[in-house]
């Protein structure tokens, strides 16, 4: 099973590679980007969550910063979209730096780091929509250029391989810290913080670089949104429906897993796209709203029947078939 | 023998409880010590303040000649001091080898040292069977084996034991105290908090006795077990006595 990771890993990414052959359809397309963008997120809110236990409600903050920062560093400074993206990370990463600080220096734990978290995410929300800066409530329009030099393509498919790319190198990164030292300490400080210290752990110091790579991580998919959807406002980038998602996710997927942000995302996403079209082919209208019951009732189940996630159930699954 | 540890005037104070009262103690290099005392005396919170935990109110901790007492928990166990915890804090969703392993990482930074460190241990104290167990799923035998485990794998040079054979039966007990004098045998210091007198007796080079706060005697155990205000108290009458009989059987 363990041994096995690494394999599975590569026959996912190929697999997802694959379905832009099978599936050419636009919306089909830009739907599995949107899934790619939701997973990244996903990620990063993971490492920190899953892997380190420390629950954020509101990695929108990372999100936003790093779709915004895509957006200004282009619009208004001119920068290439290419080099606007490492410049929006290490922002994500710097907001991840200085909220981890703060909250975990004032030994923050639990519900009061989530909130913390949270208001974090509306500050930024509000600032976002009143600073001219940001252009306020009227959002940030990215000049359309469809060439691969500016981060944008022509063809769709393009777009989402760039996305899965990037989804697969942090899947490499989630599985090769898991089986490292930062990995150990962070599960550690996840499990009991008192008895990690007492083996020679820095708690601070681990959940500091848990949330600075988190931090990176959801910025990316801020910046992926950006480049996508060439639009942004405030609600898109700092609204608390990410912050739901990066969180849905893995909780569905299967937290302080490798794969658990994936597979979440995929069944959360698919399941609220399949009720969408679902109900518009019967009522003949859209029901706005109703993916989010869908989530909801998702989450449901999960913490009745599948408390470990997807992953979770295919594990015991797998080793109740093991000999 | 040189000293290791000294605790020099320690005091700690809960609101209006005074849980140590200027004590002090000296733990001598390659020595196994007793710290006993009643309930509440004040024999966690003293390991507490030795561990890095807590800070005392007033006094000084100091480790092989040098002042610890306002250094974190984290630099104490990196600078070779490793406590158990009375009540078990297991990693309780990772495996018995994992858990050994976040120890062991402290002095091995890659991981294939760090998870053959954990198994050498896990051999010591004899856990090897269960290394894939879930640390969750132990008795209570394990999880205290478990406990002194992690503490090994960091490979300390002081071992503070805070209860580590209370809640096992007879023969656990049996079992356990021939692992303790051969880690002590390969050079590591012992502070052991012990109900276990007849442990206490086996083990001990010098006990300290600590009562509401205060260290009212220290000394060899036969000794202490003499004292008759140790005896007044601590002991009791029934545990006195039984004690009495022990000494005349062993001399
Ligand atoms: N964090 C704390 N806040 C307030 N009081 C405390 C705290 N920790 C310990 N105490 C009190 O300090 C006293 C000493 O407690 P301590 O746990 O050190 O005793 P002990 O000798 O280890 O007892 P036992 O043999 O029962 O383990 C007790 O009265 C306890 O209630
Ligand atoms: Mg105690």
């Amino acid at each position: 099973m363990r041994t096995g990771l690494p394999v599975s890993l590569v026959i996912v990414v190929a697999l997802l590679a694959a379905l832009p052959l099978a599936f050419t359809a636009n919306t089909m397309l830009n739907f599995l980007t949107f899934v790619m963008i939701v997973t990244l997120a996903a990620q990063g809110w993971n490492l920190l969550a899953g892997f380190g236990g420390q629950f954020s409600f509101g990695h929108a903050a990372f999100f936003g910063m790093g779709a915004y920062a895509m957006a200004i560093l282009q619009v208004r400074y001119g920068i290439n979209a290419w080099l606007a993206l490492p410049l929006a990370m290490a922002l994500g990463a710097v907001v991840g730096f200085f909220l981890g600080f703060l909250s975990f220096r004032a030994q923050l734990r639990g519900s009061y780091f989530a909130l913390v978290t949270l208001a974090f995410a509306e500050v930024f929300r509000i600032l976002a929509n009143a600073s001219s800066f940001t252009n306020g409530a009227a959002g940030i329009l990215v000049p359309l250029k469809t060439s691969a030099a500016d981060f944008q393509f022509a063809d769709r498919r393009w777009f989402y391989w760039v996305a899965l790319a990037f989804v697969a190198l942090v899947l490499a990164l989630t599985y090769h810290i898991s089986r490292t030292r930062f990995g150990a300490h962070l599960v550690a400080v996840r499990e009991n913080e008192e008895a990690a210290r007492a083996l020679g752990v820095d708690a601070f110091r681990t959940k500091l670089k848990a949330i600075t790579l988190s931090g990176a991580i959801t910025a990316t998919a801020g910046c992926l949104y950006t480049q996508k959807f060439l639009y942004i406002d405030a609600n898109l980038a700092f609204g608390p429906w990410i912050s739901v998602e990066a969180l849905l996710a893995p909780i569905i997927g299967g937290m302080g897993t490798v794969l658990g942000p994936l597979a979440g995302a995929m069944m959360l996403l698919g399941l609220g796209e399949v009720t969408k079209s679902l109900f518009a082919m019967l009522l003949g209208g859209s029901i706005p709203g109703v993916d989010l019951v869908v989530f909801g009732v998702l989450l449901i189940l999960c913490v009745a029947f599948a408390p470990q996630g997807v992953m979770g159930a295919i594990k015991r699954f797998s080793s109740r078939g093991a000999p | 023998m040189s000293t290791l540890l000294t605790c020099e005037n320690v005091t700690k104070r809960f609101g209006g409880l005074l849980a140590v009262d200027n004590a002090s103690l000296t733990v001598e290099a390659g020595s196994i010590t007793g710290l006993i005392g009643p309930n509440g005396a004040g024999k966690t919170t003293l390991f507490t303040m030795i561990s890095g935990f807590a800070e005392p109110t007033s006094g000084r901790v100091m480790f092989e000649g040098r002042d610890i007492t306002a250094l974190p928990a984290h630099i104490r166990a990196a600078q070779g001091i490793a406590r158990t915890f009375q009540i078990v804090q297991p990693f309780a969703g990772l495996s018995v080898h994992e858990n050994i392993a976040v120890g062991a990482y402290l002095r091995h930074a890659g991981r294939t040292e760090a998870m053959d460190k954990a198994e050498a241990v896990a051999r010591e104290v004899g856990l090897d069977a269960m290394l894939a167990q879930p640390a969750g799923a132990l008795t209570v035998a394990g999880r205290k084996r478990l406990e002194l485990a992690r503490a090994l794998a960091t490979e300390p040079r002081l071992l503070l034991l805070d209860e580590v054979l209370a809640g096992l039966n007879p023969s656990e007990i049996r079992d356990m105290i021939p692992v303790l004098q051969a880690i002590r045998s390969r050079g590591v210091t012992i502070l052991i908090v012990e109900h276990v007198m007849q442990a206490v007796m086996q083990l001990c080079d010098t006990v300290y006795v600590l009562a509401q706060g205060r260290m009212i005697a220290s000394g060899a155990p036969g000794e202490v077990a003499h004292d008759q205000g140790v005896v007044e108290a601590y002991l009791g009458h029934g545990a006195a006595r039984k004690m009495q009989a022990h000494h005349e059987a062993k001399s």
